[in-house]
């Protein structure tokens, strides 16, 4: 990892990104890419990743059956095992519970997560995913991309995009009104 | 790298976890954990019972990674339920018996166990009749040890599963009441539950003929009662022991048929207990002994229910101490 910047501040400064208006327009927006696209001749899931994901999977699925389609399947993916970086950052996330209570065999699977960075996540999220079965494609939609990337992936369906500079260490940050209180993305 | 006060930041914004670190690299018994700890297991457990019933039953957590089991003792159950979990956890598993192995040579169980270790391993999961004996070991090797029973001591992971079971039928502990029938005196199995319920504020009421259940067992926060139809009416949990012939020093009950009579549990006793009431056995059965078939196969059973936790438990207890080794060995 690169060396943390001088001018990042302190631990405890935040700088906000997107305020809860921002955040409600990036969902506006990923919502209207995903309706967009959305096949209709195969079951479709909407697959959130733990945590912060799977809340704005359950808002997705609200929004898109208000908008016709209330046939969406809902999962939830827990990745804390299939992790590249546990010991590495000697974090130790919560292991939790992966539901997907139907069959993924041909589904059509959009993966969706919070914030979009090193791809590292989705790369753990893709191999859990096939450990459940073997869906017809698999569609990546983030909240927030903030570039960064150290994998080959690339988002299908994006929020919003945000300019960081590269050196830019510090890390970007989802709250949401289900779990936090309210809806913000926040650098820290 | 992130230093220790920013990852902890991390840890707590990005909100997946529950701000709990286990730091325990060896799990030797229940006596010592806090009840904060015993939930983390609990949970974390849960998040493992999904890999048991999907198509591909494996994860990578513990990818390359070595469990030995060395078992001094007997066992078809445990050691299964460990390999399996290993296995699960995509772990390498040796199985190392005291029968077929230099121990009857007369090799000390430090010898073999750092003898083990030197071919690489990770966690060593010990069984043992001598009470002790994992706190033996995890002081003189350097991999992670795991308690799979030690003598009349402890049996952690067998606890924790009653523990979880319970917790998932019950959807609590604290405020139930729990009685453990048996052999109480020799089994390990009831130290570790009696531990472990009383840390998450369940009542317990051990229960048996005065030879198994001695008056000391009151030190360890337990009623005691002789009178199993006396109890009974009061109980979200029974949890029958198995009577342990083998570890029967002289006639501990003046027949089988007494026993059976004055302390198994049969259908025609089950009508004294409540509708929802909850039997839980750790296995094997000594059928028609202290349970009767149609109560081990009846509605009220859990047993199978412990057997599939025991997986849950035991791949929670693994990953968790090999992350907590990570961590202390700083790699």
């Amino acid at each position: 990892m690169p060396k943390k910047a001088d001018n990042s501040g302190s631990a405890g400064s935040e700088e906000t990104l997107l305020d809860a208006a921002g955040v409600k327009r990036a969902m506006d927006h990923l919502c209207r890419e995903i309706a967009g696209a959305l096949p209709g001749d195969c079951p479709v899931a909407i697959i959130g990743l733990r945590s912060r994901g799977d809340e704005l999977a359950a808002r997705l699925i609200e929004r898109l059956a208000e908008g016709g389609r209330g046939d969406l399947l809902h999962g939830t993916l827990d990745i804390t095992l299939y992790r590249d970086d546990v010991s590495k950052r000697m974090i130790q996330p919560q292991v939790r519970a992966t539901v997907i209570d139907f069959d993924l065999d041909d589904a059509c699977v959009v993966l969706v997560d919070d914030v979009l960075h090193t791809g590292r996540t989705i790369r753990a999220a893709m191999d859990a995913l096939m450990d459940y079965g073997r869906p017809a494609a698999v569609r990546l939609a983030v909240l927030v991309d903030r570039g960064g990337r150290e994998m080959p992936i690339c988002p299908d369906f994006v929020g919003k995009t945000l300019k960081l500079s590269p050196s830019d260490s510090r890390r970007v940050y989802l709250d949401l009104a289900e779990t936090d209180g309210a809806d913000r993305v926040y650098l820290k | 790298m992130a230093d220790k006060t920013t990852t902890t930041a991390v840890r707590r914004r990005s909100g997946r976890s529950s701000g709990f670190v286990w730091g325990r690299k060896h799990l030797l018994g229940l006596e010592d954990l806090e009840p904060a700890e015993l939930l983390h297991v609990l949970d974390t457990a849960a998040g493992f019972k999904s890999v048991s019933t999907r198509s591909i039953k494996k994860v990578p957590a513990l990818r390359g990674k070595v469990v030995v089991n060395l078992f001094f003792e007997d066992s078809t159950r445990t050691r299964t339920s460990f390999t399996l979990s290993a296995q699960r956890l995509s772990a390498d598993v040796i199985d190392f018996t005291g029968k077929s192995s230099s121990v009857n040579k007369g090799e000390t169980l430090v010898d073999t166990a750092r003898n083990i270790e030197a071919m690489g391993v990770d966690i060593m999961v010990l069984r043992h009749a001598a009470a002790g004996a994992p706190h033996l070991l995890a002081r003189k090797v350097g991999c992670s040890v795991v308690n799979a029973g030690d003598g009349a001591h402890e049996h952690p992971t067998q606890g924790l599963l009653d523990l979880f079971t319970i917790r998932e039928i019950k959807k609590k502990v604290e405020g139930l009441t729990v009685a453990i029938v048996g052999d109480i005196a020799h089994s390990r199995v009831a130290r570790s539950n009696i531990f472990a319920l009383r840390k998450l504020g369940a009542r317990i009421i051990l229960v048996g003929p005065r030879t198994l259940v001695p008056d000391q067992m009151r030190q360890l926060g337990a009623e005691i009662s002789h009178d199993l139809d006396a109890v009974l009416p009061a109980c979200d949990v029974v949890n029958m022991l198995r009577i342990q012939f083998e570890r029967l020093q002289s006639a501990a009950f003046p027949s089988v048929e007494e026993y059976s009579r004055l302390f198994g549990l049969h259908a025609e006793r089950l009508r004294l207990a409540r509708p929802d009431l909850l039997v839980l056995h750790p296995g094997p059965i000594n059928r028609g002994l202290e349970l009767d078939s149609a109560v081990a196969d009846g509605p009220h059973s859990g047993i199978l229910r412990q057997v599939t936790n025991g997986l849950a438990v035991r791949m929670a207890v693994l990953y968790l101490v090999h992350q907590a080794a990570l961590a202390v060995n700083g790699k």
